[in-house]
């Protein structure tokens, strides 16, 4: 609502309310409209272009790697001059910039990245038009947490120009290492705090609007899945994410103030006894990270998932197999995914009760995630289905996930996780999740509501050219690892295992994969092509090009209304998604039609 | 309905249908924040249990180190600082201006109060050589207190905790005292009344929870 700031302004000296009513269609701004937008569509465009570009960034780091791991010690090549001696003299990559390569990737690509993408951009430009509210519930807090994420990302991106480069103990920040690292690990933990704190007030909104803004007849049951997923995201990140914030805010103080909360007594680091009051604890962080984390993963997946039902549903012209058994397992996945987390650490000597409870709690939550991918399976049975480009992508998710959740079974139990712990295998395992899995169904996202946001249709020739270039060259790079973590190939080496005996079976995998990756990069050329030129250029189309039934699409023009999203607010009368219901005039049947 | 505003109070942004759903959404909006600050404070309570269990003796002898007075002071000045925010909402449901402002000023008298006796409690330790990790190092004698024989392993632990819990509660009181600012700016303003009071509601929700939270606080850090 970005005609709201000024009457907003005007309420709060009083009782002028009715004089500012009338300036209520006046032009913003170029500030106030693109810029400082209080407007969930503008605030999501923003949220979609910053992480856009991050994704892309954090893809960037990984080039760099992945030339690093193919061929160690060779110059980089075309882009080699950029780089100071400090990092890569001569355009050979050394260790430590390595590393801050393989932290930067992480934390980029899951805070920077797909979370801002998928709750940020969809959740924010959707979720509103789907339940049929004018805007969020607190438009100015979403302006602020979009300009919180922003700052975090610009921290992180300044921590590469500081002494010593950017954070180089991982993604996960584990002590006693970024303890005693260098300055780029307190700028990480100053970034994450600003990620933090905008993803709260994120979810904070995202809550109060789904649960007070809904519009008439908008029961939770007839609400459409991807604003479910969007719904269990914002508890879960609700929830997880303050305990980190506290984690976080004890590093600092270990960094800054030289207090011992993560740092045990007596710790020796290159042959010599380290200067630190001690006492502290190595293992509280590994708790209180992964307990924030292991929701995140969900937080990650969950939305494709409802991305990726409103396709199916749309593409196969039918209703949802089950869709009450998935909103249930939805809500039990949520719950169950903040009891998992001590699976990420069976290799820290935790006692055999403990691994226990979480091996079983482990093997439990795979059983909801089954029944949502069973759900969209069975959905397709029988369909005719609409092939279009976002339907490729969403159909590619199924297996991929599939793939990704299957070879996570044996990292949920002790006995098999402990030889695999920090091999290629768990990179393998978690990139089908976030990379052919989530990715995918972000891009399906984008072919899917382009339409919405700005009145036209991308190019379907392109975008079969984008998915088919994606969805090869991803399993290009990621299944190998498979096979190179089962050899034993310890992830995070600098030279991809080239010195180590027992890997040389394995490691001509690098070469292949790494050419993989570049080739990925080559795909995303139509992508962005695409992209652009549709704007000008794309199939101009009605407001309902899919003929679809949910909110988004039958309410509203496309692009919706600056102001207030919908002409008349909506009522609903029916579930989300009723395809070909017998006796119907249409093979759709709108949720506002009485 | 951003159409229908004929009889329109100033006070409802035009996405709420209805003022009691803007109350409704702004009450919600505060205690789902509320949740987020229980659990940050969770996580440090955690931390504070994994050290304390590991060293109980040297966390019990370092705690005499600190005031029980001055810290029960300041637990009567924050009570009596709820307990004058909510008389504030209950006065702006009456529409009694001048108690309400009364009562946010006295707030803010109250939260005032609480920051001047943590600031002469920080400075009696950071006198004595008692910092935060590496850099503690307790000397010197006043009322009969051998700070030097506290100086025992773990003993830097129970102080860096310390200072972490209740500096992160003390930019929070900092934090109340902005908020209670700028409501009494607009309640002097005349901008609430028994039909409009959210900011009022949400910022005493806010200060109560900043009182619960130093209630465990207290006795945790204090007392045992």
């Amino acid at each position: 609502m970005t005609n709201e700031t000024e009457p907003d302004f005007h309420a709060m000296e009083g009782n002028e309310g009715e004089a500012a009513h009338e300036d209520h269609h006046h032009e913003l701004s170029f500030w106030r409209k693109y810029i400082f937008s209080t407007d969930h569509k503008m605030i999501g465009l923003q949220y979609g272009f910053t992480a856009l570009l991050f994704l892309l960034f954090g893809f960037g780091l990984m080039l760099l790697m992945r030339w690093q791991l193919a061929s160690p010690g060779e110059p980089i090549p075309f882009i080699g001059w950029l780089f100071s001696d400090e990092t890569a003299p001569g355009g050979i990559m050394l260790p430590e910039f390595y590393n801050q390569l393989g932290a930067m990737h992480g934390t980029i690509m899951v805070f920077l990245g797909v979370v801002p993408l998928a709750v940020g951009a969809f959740g924010n430009y959707i979720v509103p038009l789907q339940i049929g509210a004018p805007d969020m519930a607190f438009p100015k807090l979403n302006m602020a947490s979009y300009w919180s994420y922003f700052v975090g990302g610009v921290v992180m991106l300044a921590s590469f120009l500081v002494p010593a480069g950017a954070a180089k103990a991982g993604w996960t920040s584990y002590p006693p290492l970024a303890d005693i690292e260098t300055m780029g690990q307190t700028m990480w933990l100053i970034g994450m705090i600003f990620l933090i704190t905008s993803s709260l007030l994120g979810a904070v909104n995202f809550l109060t609007t789904i649960i007070q803004l809904r519009a008439e007849g908008m029961t939770y049951m007839r609400m459409p899945f991807f604003t479910w997923t969007q719904f269990i995201t914002s508890f879960l990140l609700l929830l997880a994410f303050p305990p980190l914030e506290a984690a976080g805010v004890l590093q600092l103080f270990d960094r800054l103030l030289d207090t011992s909360f993560f740092l045990p007594s007596g710790l020796v680091v290159s042959g010599e006894v380290l200067e630190v009051s001690g006492g502290g604890s190595p293992l509280l962080w590994q708790h209180l990270f992964w307990f924030l984390a292991h929701p995140e993963v969900y937080v990650l997946i969950l939305p494709a998932m409802g991305i990726v039902t409103e396709i199916i549903a749309n593409n196969t012209r039918k209703p949802i197999w089950g869709l009450k058994l998935l909103i249930y397992s939805l809500i039990f996945l949520g719950f169950m995914s903040f009891v998992v987390w001590a699976h990420h650490m069976f290799i820290t000597g935790m006692g055999t009760s403990l691994s226990g409870f979480f091996q079983v709690t482990t093997m439990i939550i795979s059983v909801p995630s089954v029944i949502i991918l069973s759900g969209l399976f069975l959905t397709l049975w029988g369909a005719s289905m609409r092939f279009t480009t976002p339907m490729l992508f969403a159909l590619a998710f199924l297996p991929m996930f599939g793939l990704g959740g299957l070879t996570g079974l044996p990292l949920g139990l002790a006995p098999t996780d402990i030889p695999l712990h920090d091999t290629m295998y768990i990179i393998g395992h978690f990139h089908y999740i976030v990379a052919p899995g989530t990715i995918l169904a972000l891009f399906a996202g984008i072919y899917y509501w382009y339409p919405k946001a700005t009145g036209r249709q991308m190019n379907e020739t392109l975008g079969k050219i984008h998915f088919w270039g994606s969805f090869i060259c991803m399993n290009g790079i990621f299944f190998p690892m498979f096979f190179q973590g089962m050899a034993g190939l310890s992830r995070r080496l600098y030279d991809g295992g080239a010195s180590y005996e027992f890997a040389e079976g394995v490691i001509h995998y690098n070469p292949i994969m790494s050419a993989f990756a570049f080739l990925l990069l080559l795909a995303q050329v139509p992508f962005m092509i695409n992209f652009f030129m549709s704007m000008k250029k794309g199939k101009k189309v009605g407001s309902n090009p899919w003929e679809a039934t949910t909110l988004e699409w039958t309410a509203t023009t496309s692009p919706p209304l600056a102001h207030g999203n919908f002409e008349e607010t909506p009522s609903v009368y029916r579930g989300p998604y009723e395809y070909s219901v017998p006796g119907a005039d249409s093979d759709f049947t709108p949720q506002n039609q009485p | 309905m951003a159409h229908e505003h004929s009889n329109h109070p100033a006070h409802l942004h035009h996405h709420f249908v209805s003022s009691e759903q803007q109350f409704d959404a702004a009450k919600m909006g505060m205690w789902l924040f509320l949740v987020t600050e229980i659990l940050l404070f969770s996580g440090l309570f955690v931390a504070y249990t994994v050290y304390r269990v590991w060293h109980p003796e040297v966390f019990a002898q370092s705690a005499e180190l600190l005031s029980w007075r001055m810290g029960g002071l300041n637990t009567i000045v924050l009570l009596a600082s709820s307990f004058t925010v909510a008389l504030g909402i209950h006065f702006a449901q009456k529409d009694n201006k001048k108690a309400l402002v009364i009562n946010l000023v006295l707030t803010f008298l109250l939260a005032l109060t609480f920051l001047v006796v943590k600031y002469f409690e920080y400075s009696s330790k950071f006198e004595h050589g008692i910092f935060p990790g590496a850099n503690f190092a307790p000397h010197g004698i006043s009322h009969g207190v051998d700070y030097a024989a506290y100086n025992v392993p773990f003993a830097a632990q129970f102080f860096s905790i310390y200072f972490v819990m209740t500096g992160i509660h003390g930019f929070h009181v900092l934090v109340g005292m902005g908020l209670f600012t700028w409501i009494t700016i607009r309640a002097i303003r005349g901008d609430f009344s028994s039909e409009y009071y959210t900011p009022v509601e949400i910022c005493g929700l806010y200060w109560h929870l900043v009182d619960i939270i130093w209630i465990f606080l207290f006795p945790l850090l204090y007392l045992i």
